[in-house]
């Protein structure tokens, strides 16, 4: 008996990892994290270029990630099934604040869907998400105008969106975030170097020394080049000027740099899901959304 | 005492090794996922008194859909299904029957409103059927991740070595959403909701 429910515990673990396979090469992989990807040639570069000036303006703007796909075919998924892959692999949506949306076109199938996450759900319920494919994007669709319907579906989601008060958008993304998120580690730095090297080589050169040993390890830490000169000449002044001054001053000093980079730490949360957008593309804050819920309308056309 | 904590701290160690956090976990996880499949029906359930108005206002004659489907509300209205029914197979098997069965009275309530071109064209109408169809499809991703984290959790009761675990404290694999059912409440639907869009 028990022996029998080994083997189908074993039987099922097999059925499941070899279904799981042979669907997971039946599907359509998630194309890398863009605001605006075609994969199925019917925008020219031209109106592409359009298309993502207006989306990402919309993102520093409002805060909001709106994301245009275009695809041959979703199948053998649903376009639904698809939207929400794609979504939550891309993460859409500011973290804790979900606001992403994806406007999905799947060209062969004649099919369209409008993938609202969490924080859209206010703004962009599914009824109006529908109105937006059935009253604007499709009668435009049926007459071959995909440039015009998409056009005219995004300006229209991006103005029902624009009402909703969100919270304020991050200033630019990525890299100010990570640099206020090393606020208190080149605090730490410039402190417990310039106490090290001041001692070794006396005020100025150790101050020096310091400088650069801040600069260096913030440049491998956050890989930015300018915000680490910028960490070093700080930390450079920040010793000489502590050791001129007096301990007590020094220190004071400290506190309240400490108390800025508090502030920075909630802010330096956010940049969550960071790795694929903010910095070699430059196309696309860091998503930093949770799973969706599957919100949204489809259509066809 | 030292030898409390002596004896202690291997049974710490076998604990956490064999998957008793891991079981703490999922179980919380499985419990999130039923919350939300339990929400999701219950939005549902709050679109159709909206939604049988609004088509009673156009097709008064169709008694009978109607009351099928005040019936099947006011019956799943009736199961309170909290994380730990959904432990109970018999339990999960009269829910999914419920829900199932006002599955179909909408999708035939749907098919009816098909023969009232006022209706079809009502602005009302639309919007509450877009909204049930976004409901329906939220139903599904919430069952999907429901149907995943109960697999997990299964799988962890019957792998070694967090089985031993689950034989100690008397864990059991929690009953999952049949794939039979799966059809008969999920499928039903979609296909009456394609069919308006493509006659237009």
């Amino acid at each position: 008996m028990a022996r029998l429910e080994v083997l189908r515990a074993w039987l099922f673990a097999a059925l499941f990892f070899c279904l799981g396979g042979a669907f997971a090469q039946d599907q359509i992989a998630v194309p890398e994290r863009r605001i605006v990807t075609d994969l199925s040639g019917i925008l020219s570069v031209q109106q592409q270029a359009t298309l993502t000036q207006k989306l990402q303006a919309f993102e520093s703007r409002k805060g909001s990630q709106i994301a245009l796909l275009i695809v041959p075919t979703t199948q053998p998924e649903t376009i639904e099934q698809y939207a929400l892959r794609v979504s939550d692999t891309w993460k859409l949506g500011r973290k804790g604040v979900d606001d992403g949306a994806l406007l999905l076109i799947a060209k062969n199938d004649r099919k369209l869907r409008i993938e609202t996450r969490y924080g859209l759900e206010g703004p962009l319920p599914d009824a109006i998400a529908k109105r937006i494919i059935a009253e604007v994007i499709t009668p435009l669709f049926k007459h071959g105008d995909f440039y015009g319907g998409i056009d005219a579906g995004v300006d229209r989601i991006l103005k029902v969106v624009d009402g909703e008060p969100l919270p304020a958008p991050q200033k630019q993304g990525y890299n100010e975030d990570g640099w206020l998120s090393a606020l208190p580690l080149v605090i730490l730095l410039a402190f417990v170097s310039g106490a090290i090297f001041r001692a070794l080589f006396g005020r100025f050169f150790g101050s020096l020394v310091a400088g650069g040993v801040t600069g260096t390890i913030t440049w491998i830490v956050l890989s930015v080049l300018g915000a680490a000169a910028v960490a070093g000449v700080v930390a450079f002044l920040f010793n000489l000027f502590a050791g001129a001054v007096g301990g007590a001053n020094g220190w004071s000093n400290g506190a309240s740099s400490s108390r800025r980079a508090h502030y920075g730490g909630p802010m330096g949360g956010t940049w969550g899901g960071g790795g694929w957008g903010g910095g070699s593309s430059g196309d696309f804050g860091g998503g930093g959304g949770g799973l969706g819920g599957g919100g949204g309308a489809s259509g066809d056309w | 005492m030292r030898l409390g904590t002596w004896l202690l701290l291997p049974l710490f160690a076998v604990l956490t090794g064999c998957g008793y956090n891991t079981f703490q976990t999922q179980d919380e996880q499985t419990k999130a996922a039923w919350s939300e499949v339990v929400n999701q029906y219950q939005r549902r359930a709050d679109l159709i008194p909206n939604l049988v108005n609004t088509v009673k206002g156009f097709a008064q004659q169709e008694k009978d859909v109607f009351i099928q489907v005040t019936e099947a509300r006011a019956k799943v209205g009736s199961i309170q299904m909290t994380p730990e029914l959904a432990n109970d197979p018999q339990a999960l098997k009269n829910f999914q029957a419920a829900q199932g069965e006002l599955s179909g009275a909408l999708s035939r309530l749907l098919v009816v409103s098909e023969n009232y071109p006022q209706l079809k064209s009502d602005a009302n109408f639309r919007d509450l059927q877009a909204q049930l169809e976004g409901t329906e499809n939220r139903i599904t991703v919430a069952r999907n991740r429901y149907i995943k984290t109960v697999e997990e959790y299964n799988v962890t009761t019957r792998q070694f070595p967090s089985n031993l675990t689950a034989m100690m404290f008397g864990y059991k694999t929690k009953p999952n959403f049949t794939v039979e059912n799966e059809k008969a409440i999920s499928t039903a639907p979609t296909v009456d909701f394609t069919q308006p869009q493509t006659r237009k």
